[in-house]
C-alpha cells in the first residue's frame, strides 16, 4: 500500500514536471488533446460500464463546447461561467432525455438509439442556427488579447494547457474512483445484472441511472469547453454528432471500459493511431484512421470485449493468483 | 387577406403531401430495420450506410457504366442485399450469444467501415445521378416525380415483403422466429439460414430506399447521418420490432419534418420532430401502438 502510493506520488511528479524539462510543442499538443479526450473516453465510461451505452455523448459534448463559446463571443461572457452554464445546459438536457428513459425503463437497444438520435438531432440544432454558430463550417471563439489571457481562458503555451488538461484528467480519474468505491456502484452493477431484481432489492433504478448520467453528462460538457477552449475551433463534426459519439465508444473498448485507466489508454492508442497515419500520409490519410478504428473496434467486440487493459490485467490477476 | 389565406392553404396542402411522399421512404426504410430487430434482435446502426453505399452503386452503375435506371436498380438491391447477409454472416453471427449492446456496437464499427470506405474509395464530393425528373403541376402545386415515384415503389416494395412474410412457407418461418426464438429451433428450423435470409431481405429494403433516395438527394460519404438518426426514432416511436406501429410513425414524422420545413429551415423539422418524440416519450415510451403499463 505505501509503496504504491509512493509510486502513484512519483508518477504525478512526473507528470507535473513533466512540460518543465520537455517543450517541444508539437508532442505537448499531443499529450494535451490525449488528457482532454482521455477526460472525455472517461466520462462516457462512466455510464458504459454499467450498460447504460449512450451515443448521446456527442451531443452533450458539443453543447459543452458550443455553448461556451456562445456565451463569450456574443454576451462577452467569461467562459469561468460560460462552462458552468454550459454543463448546466448538457445537464439538463441529459435529465429531459435520462428521466423517461429510465423511469420508463428503456434499456438496451432503445436506450441506445434514443441518445443517438440525440447527438444526431444536436448536430442538426447548431447546423440549423447557422446564422449563430456558423453551421457546418464551425466556430470560432473571439480572441480576447494576443498572449495569455486568464479570464477569457486563452492561452497560447502548451504548458498551461497541459497543467490545465492535466488537472482535469485526474479530476475525472478521481471522480471514477468516488464512484468505485460508492454504494451507488453497487446498485447499478445489480440494476445493469437484472434491473427489476434490483428495484425489487430496494434499489431506486431511476434516481441511480440519473445520477450516473448527468455526472457523465457534466463531465462531457466540461471536456467539450476545455476542447474549444484548447482548439480555439470547433465545428458540429469535430465535437457533436453521431461520429465523436462512435468515437468515445470505441477509444473507450478498446482501452477497457471496466479499469478507471482503461479510457486513457483507448485515448493514446486512437489518438497516436491518427496522428500517425495523418503523419505518414498527409491528406491522403482522409477516412483510413476512420477505416482502421472501424475494423479494430469490430475486431475488438468480437475477440477482446474487455479492451487491450482491462485483458492485460485480468491475465495479470490470473497468473497472480492461479485458482 | 383571403387572397393571402388561400395561398397559405396551398402551400400546407403541398406540404403535407409532400410530407406523406416522405413518408414512404421513411417507411420503407423503417421496415428494413424492424424486420431485422424483430427477428434477429439486433439493431443496425449502420443500416443508413447500407443505403448510402447503395446511393453509390446506383451512382456509379448509371454515370459511369451507362446503365440504365431501371435495370441498375435490381443490381444495386442485389448488391445491398448481399452486403446485408454478409454484414451478419461476418459479424452478427459471431456476436449472437453476446450482450446486445456488444452486437450494437460492432455495428457501429461497421458505420466507421463503411463511411470511411465510402471517403477513401469516392471522395467526399456530393454526387448526384444527373437524373432530373420532371415536376408534376397540379393547380397550384408542385410534387417531383421523383417523390411520387418513390412512394409508389416504397408501397410496391412493403406489400412485396408483407406477401412474402404471410405467403410462403420461409416468411412464416421468419415470423414464427420473431415470436419464439428457441422453440422454432426445436421445430426442425434452420435459425442461421432463417437470419442470413432475414438480413438480406433487411439489405434488399435498404437496397430499394438507396435507388429511390438517390433520386432526390445527392450523395456523399455521410449522406447516411442525415437520415439515420430520424430512422432510429422512428422505430422507436412505432415501437422497435412493430412493423404497423412504424409505418404509422414513419408518416407522423414526415408530416412534422414536412410542415416544420415549411415554416423555416428543413434542419427545424427534424429538431420539431425530436421534441415531439420527448414528448411521445413520456406518453407512450413503448412506441405508439403500445397499452400503457
Amino acid at each position: 500500500m505505501n509503496k504504491s502510493s509512493a509510486g502513484l506520488i512519483v508518477v504525478l511528479a512526473a507528470l507535473v514536471a513533466l512540460p518543465f524539462f520537455y517543450r517541444e510543442p508539437y508532442h505537448l499538443h499531443i499529450l494535451v488533446l490525449i488528457l482532454i479526450w482521455s477526460f472525455a473516453y472517461t466520462s462516457w465510461s462512466m455510464m458504459g460500464r454499467f450498460g447504460l451505452v449512450s451515443l448521446g455523448h456527442g451531443g452533450f459534448m458539443g453543447i459543452g463546447a458550443y455553448v461556451t463559446a456562445l456565451l463569450w463571443n456574443h454576451l462577452g461572457l467569461s467562459p469561468w461561467l460560460g462552462i458552468p452554464l454550459a454543463m448546466l445546459a448538457a445537464g439538463a438536457l441529459a435529465l429531459v432525455v435520462g428521466y423517461p428513459c429510465f423511469r420508463f425503463r428503456i434499456t438496451g437497444h432503445y436506450f441506445v438509439l434514443v441518445t443517438l438520435a440525440l447527438s444526431g438531432i444536436v448536430l442538426q440544432i447548431i447546423t440549423a442556427t447557422r446564422d449563430y454558430t456558423g453551421g457546418s463550417l464551425g466556430y470560432t471563439p473571439r480572441r480576447a488579447t494576443s498572449g495569455n489571457n486568464l479570464l477569457a481562458l486563452q492561452f497560447d503555451d502548451k504548458t498551461t494547457w497541459y497543467l490545465i488538461a492535466l488537472v482535469v484528467w485526474l479530476f475525472g480519474l478521481f471522480m471514477w474512483r468516488r464512484i468505485d468505491r460508492s454504494m451507488s456502484r453497487y446498485a447499478l452493477e445489480a440494476i445493469s445484472e437484472d434491473e427489476d431484481a434490483a428495484a425489487a432489492a430496494g434499489v431506486n433504478v431511476t434516481a441511480e441511472k440519473l445520477k450516473i448520467t448527468l455526472i457523465s453528462a457534466l463531465m462531457t460538457a466540461l471536456a467539450g469547453a476545455l476542447y474549444c477552449q484548447y482548439q480555439m475551433f470547433i465545428s458540429p463534426d469535430t465535437v457533436s454528432g453521431i461520429a465523436v459519439s462512435l468515437q468515445m465508444v470505441f477509444a473507450a473498448i478498446v482501452g477497457g471500459i471496466y479499469v478507471s485507466l482503461g479510457p486513457t489508454v483507448g485515448a493514446i492508442i486512437t489518438i497516436l493511431l491518427a496522428e500517425t497515419l495523418r503523419i505518414a500520409f498527409g491528406t491522403r490519410a482522409v477516412g483510413w484512421d476512420n477505416l482502421i478504428y472501424g475494423v479494430l473496434l469490430v475486431v475488438f467486440i468480437i475477440f477482446l470485449p474487455q479492451g487491450i487493459l482491462g485483458s492485460l490485467l485480468e491475465r495479470l490477476k490470473v497468473r497472480r493468483k492461479p485458482f | 387577406m383571403q387572397g393571402f389565406l388561400d395561398i397559405f392553404d396551398i402551400y400546407l396542402l403541398e406540404a403535407v403531401i409532400n410530407g406523406i411522399l416522405l413518408g414512404g421512404v421513411l417507411a420503407l426504410l423503417a421496415l428494413g430495420l424492424n424486420l431485422i430487430f424483430g427477428v434477429i434482435d439486433v439493431t443496425w446502426i449502420c443500416y443508413a450506410e447500407l443505403v448510402m453505399i447503395g446511393m453509390y452503386a446506383m451512382y456509379f452503375l448509371v454515370q459511369f457504366y451507362g446503365v440504365s435506371y431501371f435495370i441498375a436498380a435490381p443490381l444495386t438491391i442485389l448488391l445491398v442485399a448481399a452486403l446485408g447477409a454478409l454484414l451478419h454472416y461476418l459479424v452478427i453471427a459471431p456476436l449472437l450469444t453476446a450482450p446486445p449492446i456488444n452486437q450494437l456496437l460492432a455495428t457501429g464499427g461497421v458505420l466507421f467501415v463503411l463511411q470511411s470506405f465510402a471517403t477513401v474509395a469516392f471522395g467526399i464530393d456530393f454526387r448526384n445521378l444527373g437524373i432530373r425528373l420532371p415536376v408534376l403541376v397540379l393547380g397550384d402545386m408542385n410534387f417531383s416525380y421523383a417523390r411520387l415515384l418513390s412512394f409508389a415503389a416504397a408501397l410496391f416494395g412493403m406489400i412485396a415483403v408483407y406477401l412474402f412474410m404471410t405467403r410462403t412457407f420461409t416468411g412464416t418461418a421468419i415470423r414464427a422466429i420473431s415470436q419464439d426464438r428457441q422453440i422454432m429451433a426445436l421445430m426442425g428450423v434452420d435459425t442461421r439460414r432463417i437470419y442470413l435470409i432475414t438480413s438480406a431481405l433487411g439489405g434488399a429494403l435498404a437496397g430499394l430506399a438507396a435507388c429511390l433516395l438517390v433520386l432526390q438527394y445527392d450523395v456523399h460519404p455521410f449522406v447516411g447521418l442525415s437520415f439515420g438518426p430520424i430512422t432510429f426514432l422512428i422505430c422507436v416511436l412505432g415501437g422497435l420490432g412493430n412493423f404497423i406501429g412504424g409505418f404509422i410513425a414513419s408518416f407522423v414524422f414526415a408530416e412534422i419534418i414536412a410542415l416544420g420545413g415549411l415554416f423555416s429551415d428543413l434542419e427545424w423539422g427534424y429538431v420539431f420532430a425530436f421534441g415531439f418524440f420527448i414528448v411521445m416519450m413520456f406518453i407512450r415510451p413503448a412506441g405508439l401502438l403500445s397499452r400503457r403499463r
